[in-house]
C-alpha cells in the first residue's frame, strides 16, 4: 500500500514522512483503515497459503514424485488449511464488514473503535505466531517445526506423545488468540448494527449486507467459542497433564472431534453468509432491480444460522455413531439446503427481467451462483451417511469443500473487491485486467476442482503425499495441478490490477455503479468522519429515493 | 470538494437505539455461555469414566455457605446499581464493597476446597479425568469471578476517590450484568458438580 492510501483528496497540503504515515496506520482505530488492514493482512496470508497449495500440487503432479518429503507435505496441508480458514477467509470478511457496515448504516465508526483495533492486531499477530512455528516450533526436542497434524489436529495426534516439541502449541495458541480477536469483532459488529443506525434505518430497512453480517457475528459468538474452549482443554492436556483427550486415562478422542466440528461446520456458514451478503448487494445493482424477496432473504439467513448449528457430526459419519445420530445429522444436513436454495432462487429472481450489466463484479457473481449450486449439490450427496462412508476422507471431499470455499466464497470476494475497490481507493479497477482475471481464474478453478472429484470417486485418499502409478490417478492429478497454476497466474493478474489501478485507474467519483446504499453517497475514499451530517433514511434504498424524488421507494413501504 | 456529504432531509424525531454497552455485554455473555457449555458437556460426559480414584462422591463436599455468599452478591450489586441510578452515592459504595466482600469470600471458599482436595485427597488436575474436568470447570468459573473482582475493585477505588456518580450509572449496570452472569454460571456449575455429579 502506498503511503497516502486514505487521505481526503484536496485536503492534504503536503505528504507526511512515511514513518509518520506508518505510525498512523499502526495506531489507527478508524474502521475504514482497520478494514483495509484486515484485507491486506488476509491478502498476505492468501499468497502464503497459495504457495503452500502449489507445493502440494507440484508434489502430486505425477506418481512417486520427490519434490518434498512426506514430513514437509504434512506441514504444507496443515498450514494451508489453517492459514486459509483462520488468517485469510475470516480476516478478509471481517475487513469488509468493518469497512462497510458503519458506512451502510450511516454511522461514524464501529461501536468500539479501540476494541476493533485490538481485535485486528490479535488476529494478525495470531497469524504471525502460527508462522513463527517454522522457526521456533522444534523447541528443545528438535522434532519437526511447523504443525503437521492436519487442520483438525485430531486427538491423539495433538497430544504430547505424537506432537512433541512446540509445533502444536503454536497452532493452538494462534487459533486461541485469533479466536478471541474474532469474538471481539463479532461483539463489535453486533453492537454497531443494533446501536448506531442512523435515524430511519429501521431493522427492516438495513441493507442485506448489514443484516447478513449481523447474523454472521451472532454465529461467531456461538460457534468460535467452542473451538476456544477445546483449545484451552488441549493446552491443559499438553501442559498441565490433563486427560481430556487422553484415551489411556479414559479420555475420549471422539469428544475432540465433536468439539472441533461444533465449531468447524458453523464456521463454513460464518464464511459463506458474508459472501451471500456481497451477492445480495452486487446482483441487484448490476441487474438494475431491487433485491427480490428481502424479508425471505433475511428469514432464510437466520434459518441457515440455526440449522447449521445442528449439522456438525456429518463430518463424523465414519467414526461409528449409532444409526439415530447418523439419521439426525443426515436429515439436518439435507434440511440446510432448503433455505440455501431459497436464496439462490431469490438471486435469480432479482436478475430475472433486469437489465443485466456484465461488469467484472457481476461476472464473478454469476459464476458464484453456478458454482455454489454445484458445491451445495455435492454437499447434499455426501449428507447421506452411506454415501459418505464411501467418499469420506477422499479427494471427493476435498473437491467439495474447495468448491464451496474457492468457487463460492472466493468468487464472491473477488466480486466484492471489484465492486468496493473504487469506494476504498477512489480509483476503478481495470475492466480489461478484470476480465483476464475472471476468465483465467474460472478456467483454472474448473480444471482443478471439477476434475478433483474424479480421483476421489476412484478412491484417492486426501492428505497422501504420493501414490503408485497405474491407478488411473496420474493424468487427473496432472490436470488438477495445471489448473492450480492457472489460478495462481490469475491471482497475479488480480494483484497487478490492484496495484496498477491504485495509481493509474480511472477516477471513481462518489457513485460509479449508480448504486443505492449509503456508502455511495459520500466521497471515494470516504473522509475520516464518514458523513458530514447524519443521514436519515426512509426506505431500503436511500440513494434511489434521493435520485428519484418523483418516485421514491419510501412510497411503497 | 469531495468531502462534502449528501444529507438526507426530515430527520426522524425520537430515534431511540439500545445502549451499546449493554448489547456488547450481552454478546460477551452469549460467547462465554458457549465456552462454559463446552466445559460442562465435558464434565458430564466424563462422569464416572475415571480409571482411578478419587471419585466425586468420595471427596466433594457441597459448599452451601459460599454458594449463598456468591448468589447474595447478585442482590447486593443490584442494590448498588439501583442506589447509584437514584444518586445515593453513599449507599452505592456500601453495597458495592459488600459485593466485593461476598465475592472474595466465595473465592476463599474455592481456595479452601482446592487446598483440601490437593493436600488431603491428592486430587490434582492430572490425577484422573475427574480432576481434569473438575479443576478446569470450577477453575474457569473461578477465573471469571477473579476477573469480575478486579473490575469491581477498580470501580471501588474510583468510587472511594469520588469519581463514580450518577453519570456512570450506565457503565455500572453493564458491569453488574457481567456479575449476574458469573453468578448464574455458578448455579449451573453447582448443579452439575455438586448435585448431579455425586
Amino acid at each position: 500500500m502506498s503511503s497516502n492510501a486514505i487521505t481526503i483528496p484536496g485536503t492534504q497540503i503536503q505528504a507526511r514522512p512515511w514513518v509518520d504515515e506508518l505510525h498512523q496506520w499502526v495506531t489507527t482505530v478508524d474502521h475504514k483503515r482497520l478494514g483495509i488492514l484486515y484485507i491486506l493482512s488476509a491478502l498476505l496470508f492468501l499468497v502464503i497459503g497459495g504457495v503452500e497449495a502449489l507445493v502440494m500440487r507440484i508434489q502430486l503432479m505425477h506418481a512417486q514424485n520427490n519434490f518434498v518429503s512426506p514430513q514437509v507435505f504434512n506441514r504444507m496441508f496443515t498450514m494451508h488449511g489453517t492459514t486459509m480458514i483462520f488468517f485469510v477467509a475470516m480476516p478478509v470478511l471481517f475487513g469488509f464488514a468493518n469497512y462497510l457496515v458503519p458506512l451502510m448504516i450511516g454511522a461514524r465508526d464501529m461501536a468500539f473503535p479501540r476494541l476493533n483495533a485490538f481485535s485486528f492486531w490479535l488476529s494478525f499477530l495470531g497469524g504471525l505466531l502460527l508462522y513463527f512455528s517454522f522457526v521456533g516450533g522444534s523447541g528443545l526436542y528438535g522434532a519437526g517445526n511447523a504443525p503437521d497434524v492436519g487442520w483438525w489436529s485430531y486427538a491423539p495426534l495433538g497430544a504430547r506423545a505424537f506432537s512433541p516439541g512446540h509445533s502444536s502449541d503454536y497452532w493452538t495458541l494462534a487459533l486461541l488468540v485469533s479466536g478471541f480477536g474474532s469474538i471481539g469483532t463479532a461483539i463489535n459488529i453486533i453492537a454497531t448494527v443494533l446501536c448506531l443506525r442512523c435515524p430511519g434505518m429501521k431493522i427492516s430497512r438495513m441493507p442485506l449486507l448489514v443484516w447478513l453480517n449481523l447474523v454472521m457475528a451472532g454465529m461467531v459468538l456461538i460457534a468460535v467459542t467452542p473451538l476456544s474452549a477445546a483449545q484451552i482443554m488441549l493446552l491443559i492436556d499438553r501442559y498441565l497433564g490433563g486427560h481430556f483427550f487422553d484415551t489411556q486415562a479414559g479420555g475420549s478422542a471422539v469428544l475432540w472431534m465433536h468439539f472441533f466440528w461444533i465449531f468447524g461446520h458453523p464456521e463454513v456458514y460464518i464464511l459463506i453468509i458474508p459472501s451471500f451478503a456481497f451477492m445480495s448487494e452486487i446482483i441487484p445493482v448490476f441487474s438494475r432491480k431491487p433485491i427480490f424477496g428481502y424479508p425471505v432473504m433475511v428469514g432464510a439467513t437466520v434459518c441457515i444460522a440455526f440449522v447449521s448449528m445442528s449439522v456438525w457430526a456429518h463430518h463424523m459419519f465414519t467414526i461409528g455413531m449409532n444409526s439415530y445420530a447418523n439419521s439426525f445429522f443426515a436429515i439436518t444436513t439435507m434440511a440446510v439446503g432448503v433455505p440455501t436454495g431459497i436464496k439462490i432462487f431469490n438471486w435469480i429472481g432479482t436478475m430475472w427481467g433486469g437489465r443485466i450489466q456484465f461488469k467484472t463484479p457481476m461476472l464473478f457473481s454469476i459464476a458464484f451462483l453456478f458454482q455454489f449450486l454445484v458445491a451445495g449439490l455435492t454437499g447434499i450427496i455426501q449428507s447421506s451417511a452411506p454415501v459418505d462412508w464411501q467418499l469420506s476422507l477422499s479427494y471427493f471431499v476435498v473437491a467439495h469443500f474447495h468448491y464451496v470455499i474457492v468457487g463460492g466464497i472466493l468468487f464472491a470476494l473477488f466480486a466484492a473487491f471489484y465492486y468496493w475497490y473504487p469506494k476504498m481507493t477512489g480509483r476503478m479497477l481495470s475492466e480489461r485486467l478484470g476480465k483476464w482475471h475472471f476468465w483465467l481464474f474460472l478456467i483454472g478453478f474448473h480444471l482443478t476442482f471439477d476434475v478433483m472429484h474424479i480421483p476421489g470417486v476412484l478412491g484417492m485418499p486426501r492428505r497422501i503425499y504420493t501414490y503408485e502409478p497405474g491407478r488411473g490417478w496420474d493424468t487427473l492429478n496432472l490436470i488438477i495441478s495445471i489448473g492450480a497454476f492457472i489460478q495462481a497466474i490469475a491471482i497475479l493478474v488480480f494483484v497487478a490490477n490492484l496495484v496498477i489501478s491504485y495509481f493509474k485507474g480511472a477516477r471513481a467519483g462518489n457513485d460509479p455503479w449508480d448504486a443505492w446504499t449509503l456508502e455511495w453517497s459520500i466521497s471515494s475514499p470516504p473522509p475520516a468522519y464518514n458523513f458530514a451530517t447524519v443521514p436519515t433514511v426512509a426506505s431500503r434504498r436511500p440513494l434511489w429515493d434521493l435520485k428519484h424524488p418523483e418516485d421514491p421507494d419510501s412510497r411503497y413501504e | 470538494m469531495s468531502a462534502v456529504t449528501t444529507s438526507f432531509p426530515n430527520t426522524a424525531a425520537g430515534w431511540q437505539l439500545p445502549s451499546r454497552g449493554k448489547v456488547a455485554m450481552a454478546g460477551l455473555i452469549i460467547a462465554e455461555s458457549a465456552i462454559f457449555t463446552i466445559f460442562v458437556v465435558a464434565y458430564l460426559f466424563y462422569l464416572g469414566k475415571s480409571i482411578t480414584g478419587p471419585t466425586p462422591g468420595e471427596v466433594l463436599e457441597t459448599p452451601i455457605f459460599y454458594t449463598i455468599c456468591l448468589l447474595s452478591s447478585s442482590l447486593t450489586i443490584h442494590m448498588a446499581a439501583k442506589c447509584l441510578a437514584r444518586g445515593i452515592g453513599f449507599a452505592f459504595l456500601g453495597f458495592w464493597l459488600l459485593t466485593i466482600a461476598l465475592g472474595g469470600l466465595f473465592l476463599y471458599g474455592t481456595a479452601e476446597e482446592w487446598h483440601r482436595l490437593i493436600y488431603e485427597h491428592g486430587l490434582t488436575i492430572s490425577t484422573n479425568l475427574f480432576g481434569t474436568t473438575y479443576y478446569s470447570l470450577v477453575g474457569l468459573h473461578g477465573f471469571h469471578v477473579t476477573a469480575g473482582l478486579v473490575m469491581l475493585l477498580t470501580v471501588a477505588v474510583l468510587g472511594l476517590c469520588g469519581r463514580i456518580g450518577i453519570k456512570q450509572s450506565g457503565h455500572i449496570e453493564v458491569l453488574s450484568m457481567y456479575w449476574h452472569f458469573v453468578d448464574a454460571v455458578w448455579v449451573v456449575v453447582f448443579t452439575v458438580v455438586y448435585v448431579l455429579g455425586r
